[in-house]
């Protein structure tokens, strides 16, 4: 004790004794709000934009396959197949399009990088601060495609954009007065949409 | 003294000695937690982990009992009684309220004192018989520290002892005035530093030091002679810190004292103990020669300076 005070001692500056500074660092930390997280009693307040699970929407999914090919570790499996549409109009062409069969992703193996929701085009995966999904069987962390859908429930809405940002592309596009709309005036407004969205025919192969 | 006031008293201080310790432990566990930022058991008990020094109990309950193959046996199995009984005699001393001990005999500073440096034994038992390098390192180091810090503690209670011109407790903490307070100041301090040595709690845990020593002297210890072991130390927290409160806060002196006078003496009893806790956290371990250096240099002159101060007071009639 007394003897830490010797003259070349760099401790117990300021006129304080080191031991006593020690004490009072204490006592204070005693009286401060302790830092522990009672983690499953009350739940954590994450930051903003927390990477805990992926979410699908399975509606947006267009099978392209680009998130399975971007991701590093291979866990995202995809199976699909293709659908005839029948022409909407007479002498029309019949259309195709992928129907999703699969999609999965293996969270053993994932490492949370985000390149998957990043490189989807179409906004079908989505960051989900849900992260409670341990489980005791390794081979119950692959998600299914129903599974991963339900994660969708706890997507937050994005982020309000900063005050002075620009628009997004989407309102943009739309708030943009149609192409030569001067010329053709009130004529315009009545102008069909340029496509249509196909629908899927069902119960072909069912009967 | 009937048989019959004879066993409540025995049973009051068997169940002070079962229930104080705990007391201070898990005291010691939440304001230790708090002083480190962080909240400290929550769970056992339901509110706040009251019951968590219960659980452990439970727990070393069902651990195997050890002894190691080249370990003394008997001393080995002996020592953790002979670390734990002796507080149980010395809490038996001290006086609670005006005129109650749970044993009153004359002299009783004496005993207790004498009491309490058995405990240490325990200590040195344990080091010797188990066989182990490191048992062994910390029991020398035990028994190192408990000569150099006995003098220390038995020169400050003289000193008290000669200003209450008593040698029994309850003479003593009769006698108390306010005044001491000052007047035997230095005194306390020596007891206080002196007797967290005693009882190897950090900053002087160099028998224990399980940075250096594993456990010390505990190192072979399982199950329920563990517990026993860290049980002795906490009963002798609370022996100590009572006997601080009784001979130099005024035990049982305080408002209303005729009827309160227990509570005083619990209260200033849990003040002291969590003084001995607080140290524990804020400050690190000596070591060895800081140790020794501590108790000859510093400790031992100051309580025969007290002395000194004490006996002029004393012949001069403060």
């Amino acid at each position: 004790m007394s003897e830490n005070e010797a003259p070349d001692d760099p401790r117990g500056r300021g006129g304080v004794p080191g031991v006593l500074k020690g004490l009072a660092t204490t006592a204070r930390t005693a009286l401060r709000p302790s830092h522990t997280a009672e983690y499953p009693d009350v739940a954590p307040t994450l930051p903003p934009r927390s990477r805990g699970v992926i979410a699908l929407l399975e509606e947006n999914c267009t099978s392209c396959m680009l998130c399975a090919r971007e991701c590093p570790d291979w866990c995202i499996y995809i199976d699909s197949h293709k659908e005839t549409v029948p022409a909407t109009t007479e002498g029309g062409r019949d259309r195709q399009r992928n129907v999703l069969d699969r999609f999965a992703i293996d969270f053993s193996l994932c490492m949370y990088c985000g390149i998957c929701i990043e490189v989807c085009p179409f906004d079908a995966l989505f960051w989900s601060p849900q992260f409670e999904y341990a489980e005791t069987d390794i081979r119950d962390l692959l998600h299914e495609k129903d599974r991963l859908g339900g994660w969708m429930a706890s997507v937050p809405p994005p982020p309000a954009l900063d005050e002075k940002a620009a628009e997004p592309g989407e309102v943009a596009a739309v708030n943009r007065p149609a192409r030569g709309a001067g010329a053709r005036a009130a004529g315009a407004a009545a102008r069909p949409p340029r496509t249509v969205r196909p629908r899927v025919v069902r119960g072909e192969e069912g009967t | 003294m009937t048989l019959l006031e004879a066993s409540l008293r025995a049973v009051a201080a068997l169940a002070a000695f079962l229930v104080l310790p705990l007391l201070v432990g898990q005291a010691e566990h939440k304001v230790m937690a708090h002083m480190q930022g962080r909240l400290g058991p929550m769970y056992a008990g339901g509110f706040h982990g009251w019951a968590q020094l219960v659980a452990d109990g439970v727990k070393f309950l069902q651990k195997e009992d050890i002894t190691p193959r080249a370990a003394d046996r008997w001393v080995f199995r002996l020592a953790p009684a002979v670390a734990l009984v002796p507080y149980l005699v010395a809490l038996a001393l001290v006086p609670v309220h005006p005129g109650l001990a749970a044993v009153d005999v004359p002299g009783s500073v004496v005993l207790v004192l004498a009491a309490t440096s058995v405990g240490a034994l325990g200590t040195l038992m344990a080091g010797w018989s188990s066989a182990n390098k490191y048992s062994l390192i910390g029991g020398l180091r035990a028994a190192a520290q408990l000569v150099s810090y006995e003098l220390p503690i038995v020169l400050a209670v003289a000193s008290v002892a000669l200003a209450g011109g008593s040698l029994s407790l309850l003479g003593l903490a009769d006698a108390w005035s306010p005044w001491w307070l000052l007047w035997q100041l230095p005194g306390g301090l020596v007891f206080l530093v002196a007797a967290v040595a005693e009882l190897q709690r950090p900053p002087f845990d160099m028998p224990i030091a399980d940075a250096e020593l594993v456990m010390g002297a505990w190192t072979e210890y399982t199950g329920l002679r563990f517990a026993f072991f860290l049980l002795a130390e906490y009963a002798g927290i609370v022996v100590m810190s009572l006997l601080f409160a009784v001979l130099w806060l005024g035990g049982w002196h305080g408002p209303f004292e005729d009827a309160l006078g227990w509570l005083w003496t619990a209260v200033k009893g849990f003040g002291v103990a969590l003084v001995v806790i607080w140290v524990r956290v804020a400050w690190p371990r000596l070591r060895e020669d800081q140790l020794q250096r501590l108790a000859w240099l510093w400790l031992v002159p100051l309580a025969l300076l007290q002395l000194v101060l004490t006996g002029a007071g004393v012949v001069m009639g403060w």
